[in-house]
């Protein structure tokens, strides 16, 4: 047992570029539940589009990433349009519903045969992606950080998104204090008081989805800059919950929940996973295969995302009064 | 994905289980084969690949032929080495997944349809046929239309099984149960360990039927949502437990399953008979008449019954329900138990004419949420007329739409309906922004 490869491991993902496309995705849902309120199950949809926008435009249309990225926020604009304007109007469980099967949609199309020439099919895309972003690089081939293992391409994406989670975060701040973040906040808590104060609701509501759609697709671009493959399956609806379940970690309702909600998630289910790992291999658990550590980081997920909202639904940083979750 | 079994050939033991079914269909074990097609990912047959079949004291080879086919007839149902001698694969052609070169693979009844992987290069496909379709294409548009009329009755009735508990428990209740998949899921896990203890599944099943309800359906309300509502937990904080509940169950049947799909071991293979153009299999008709009367059943308790009236009454108005004196508690203890026992008879009847898998019920999940949205979330009736449209309209877009994005279909006109009617097609007029 290792435990330093362990803690490593842990803290290394933990602020790795899987946590920053987390992070990135649970602001967008901080923005929609925590603080307007909106049901949103659907996230992981706007974190696809980002992706397959990235995809779809450099390796199969062969054109830059700087083309990609505002083609990637104009259609991520365009599906929180199409998903708002028919369930806005409607009840917190009618635009769960319709959001989470809006995500599967997008999923089945991105998969399907019929548009395998475009979008790759269940093999997704794989190739360069985002070379003019890694041109940019200013570590050199040989660099090598103590204690974390980052790949020199790694190291660039964590910098680069750390920043842009700092700028989008503040940005976030001034803008759920200023009137606009009232009003969304009293739709929130009482929807009906804000309407008849002669605020258009809907519009605000839209509004919210469609900035907390953008910060997901920013996720995705990320996910496909980082990764160099986008695959229809990674885009399950369970992406979703995880961002649901780091922003109850981290407070929902609270500018810096997602942060500290992703670096927490992923440091405990890193963790977990490779403490286990380490167990069976030393032979401590024979019960358990290799393969069981998947099934079993999942089962956590959902009794962490089941506890917080009981026991804590504020989070573990959060204000309680910040939240009345039952304006429906 | 749908399983068909070639319409002949059928062995003796299924026949002594279905006893009474027996009379009209043909013996021939000679149709015992394991086929397939092998294509290139371009589309191209891949012509002249040996493939071995072995098992003990039987070995048979063969190549496909021009349009890439084979097929191996083996003596009887039982497990199989299936061998692909890559060496005879063209140039540049490669299993897209080493592991398929030689694996072990489990013959019931009728033909056994094999899927290779085939790769060129990075490129990729499904190099077999998946069957789905293929033996109704002959029968012209009448026979296609029929046929898919049926299957989507079938379906829908299965969907009306879920979507009723579904239903019923958002309308006493106000939940939205994100994890009523995993009642169907547990249902049928619940038969599978039942059928691997030894007991016949046509006794295995009802026990199973039973055990979900008070231990699915009683016990969880008991253990988790009669606690929750004691503490005033909003109805959106309720449904985000439903979500990691869903998971951790979901995962929970993944690591003490596994993830490769089950069989009960009986009626695992039948084969399906022929009315007119339609071909459907006896135990899916037979599923269907118990499924039909379980829902007729419970539609004239709700009219008729004490109880039932009184979760009617609760649906409408829960406080003006209590202030007549009736026990609100006990009528959702009785839903949920009714809800989870439906579930578990829909995963046990979707297990019986398909696969058992842990994401059987996540995968119905939206599709059942479609039904109830159509036909008005919170009335049983709208669970019913919702979940026959739903299945017919899934089964018959596939005519217009390729066979893997006939859900995306229901989910797209679940989505058309809310803008024009959002109350669904029997749902009362309300609507809070």
């Amino acid at each position: 047992m290792d435990l330093g490869f362990v803690f490593g491991q842990s803290i290394t993902q933990a602020i790795g570029v899987t946590a920053i496309i987390y992070c990135l995705a649970a602001m967008g849902v901080n923005m929609q539940f925590g603080y307007t309120g909106l049901l949103n199950f659907g996230q992981v949809a706007f974190v696809a589009v980002g992706a397959y926008s990235v995809g779809v435009i450099v390796v199969t249309l062969g054109l830059t990433l700087w083309l990609a990225i505002p083609i990637s926020i104009f259609a991520s604009v365009v599906l929180a349009l199409v998903l708002g304007i028919p369930t806005l109007r409607l009840r917190a469980d009618y635009l769960a519903i319709v959001t989470i099967a809006a995500s599967e949609i997008v999923r089945q199309l991105v998969r399907s045969i019929a548009l395998r020439d475009v979008l790759g099919g269940a093999n997704g895309i794989n190739g360069k992606m985002g070379q003019e972003f890694h041109d940019l690089n200013p570590f050199p081939a040989d660099f090598e950080l103590p204690f974390l293992t980052y790949t020199r391409q790694d190291l660039w994406v964590v910098i680069v998104g750390w920043a842009l989670i700092a700028v989008l975060t503040l940005l976030i701040w001034l803008l759920v204090r200023s009137p606009w973040g009232r009003v969304i906040k009293g739709i929130r808590e009482d929807e009906n008081a804000v309407v008849s104060l002669g605020k258009n609701t809907y519009v605000y509501k839209m509004q919210a989805l469609i900035l907390g759609g953008l910060l997901g697709t920013l996720g995705g671009v990320i996910w496909a800059v980082a990764k160099q493959s986008v695959q229809p399956d990674n885009f399950v609806p369970d992406v979703t919950f995880f961002a649901y379940t780091i922003v109850l970690l981290g407070g929902a309702a609270r500018v810096f929940g997602p942060i500290i909600g992703a670096i927490i998630f992923w440091f405990l289910l890193v963790f977990v996973g490779e403490f286990l790992n380490q167990a069976i291999q030393a032979g401590w658990l024979d019960f358990l295969e290799p393969t069981d550590i998947g099934p079993i980081r999942f089962i956590l997920v959902g009794i962490g995302l089941m506890s917080l909202m009981i026991f804590r639904p504020q989070g573990i940083f959060g204000d309680k009064k910040e939240l009345a979750l039952d304006g429906r | 994905m749908r399983r068909r079994f070639a319409t002949v050939s059928m062995l003796a033991c299924l026949l002594a289980a279905l006893g009474f079914l027996a009379a009209p269909m043909a013996m021939a074990a000679d149709d015992v084969a394991i086929v397939g097609t092998l294509v290139s990912p371009d589309g191209k047959p891949v012509v002249g690949v040996a493939i071995t079949v072995e098992a003990e004291g039987f070995s048979q080879a063969a190549t496909t032929g021009a349009d890439g086919k084979f097929s191996i007839p083996v003596p009887k149902g039982g497990t199989y080495q299936v061998t692909v001698d890559e060496t005879t694969l063209p140039a540049g052609v490669t299993l897209a997944n080493p592991d398929d070169a030689s694996r072990s693979i489990l013959v019931l009844n009728g033909q056994k349809r094999l899927l290779f992987k085939l790769s060129v290069g990075g490129e990729s496909t499904n190099g077999s046929s998946d069957g789905a379709g293929t033996d109704t294409s002959d029968n012209g548009l009448v026979g296609q239309v029929s046929q898919l009329l049926v299957d989507g009755v079938l379906f829908g009735i299965l969907i009306a099984l879920g979507a009723v508990g579904l239903n019923l428990i958002f309308g006493t209740t106000g939940l939205t149960n994100f994890s009523h998949g995993e009642l169907l899921t547990l249902g049928a896990f619940t038969a599978i360990v039942l059928n691997e203890l030894g007991i016949n599944i046509l006794i295995a099943a009802p026990l199973a039927v039973v055990i979900s309800a008070l231990l699915f359906g009683w016990g969880q309300n008991k253990l988790l949502w009669k606690p929750l509502r004691r503490r005033r937990t909003g109805l959106i904080a309720s449904m985000v437990v439903t979500i990691g509940l869903a998971i951790t169950l979901r995962y929970t049947i993944l690591l003490l399953f596994g993830g490769s799909p089950r069989s009960y071991q009986q009626f695992a293979g039948q084969a399906g008979f022929e009315i007119g153009p339609v071909s459907v299999t006896p135990k899916s008709l037979i599923l269907a008449a118990i499924a039909s009367v379980a829902i007729a059943a419970t539609v004239l308790w709700l009219q008729r019954s004490r109880i039932g009236k009184a979760t009617r009454a609760v649906s409408d108005n829960p406080a003006l329900a209590s202030a007549t004196g009736i026990d609100v508690e006990r009528v959702i203890s009785v839903v949920w138990t009714l809800g989870a026992g439906l579930a578990a008879f829909a995963g046990i009847y979707l297990g019986l004419t398909q696969d058992v898998s842990w994401n059987m019920g996540q995968r119905l999940l939206l599709v059942m949420f479609a039904a109830v949205t159509l036909g008005g979330l919170g009335t049983i009736y709208g669970a019913i007329v919702g979940a026959l449209v739903v299945g017919m309209f899934i089964q018959l877009s596939t005519l217009i739409i390729p066979t893997e994005m006939k859900t995306v279909g229901a989910l797209f006109l679940m989505i058309v309906i809310l803008l024009v009617r959002p109350q669904g097609i029997l749902g009362r007029r309300e609507r809070v922004g």
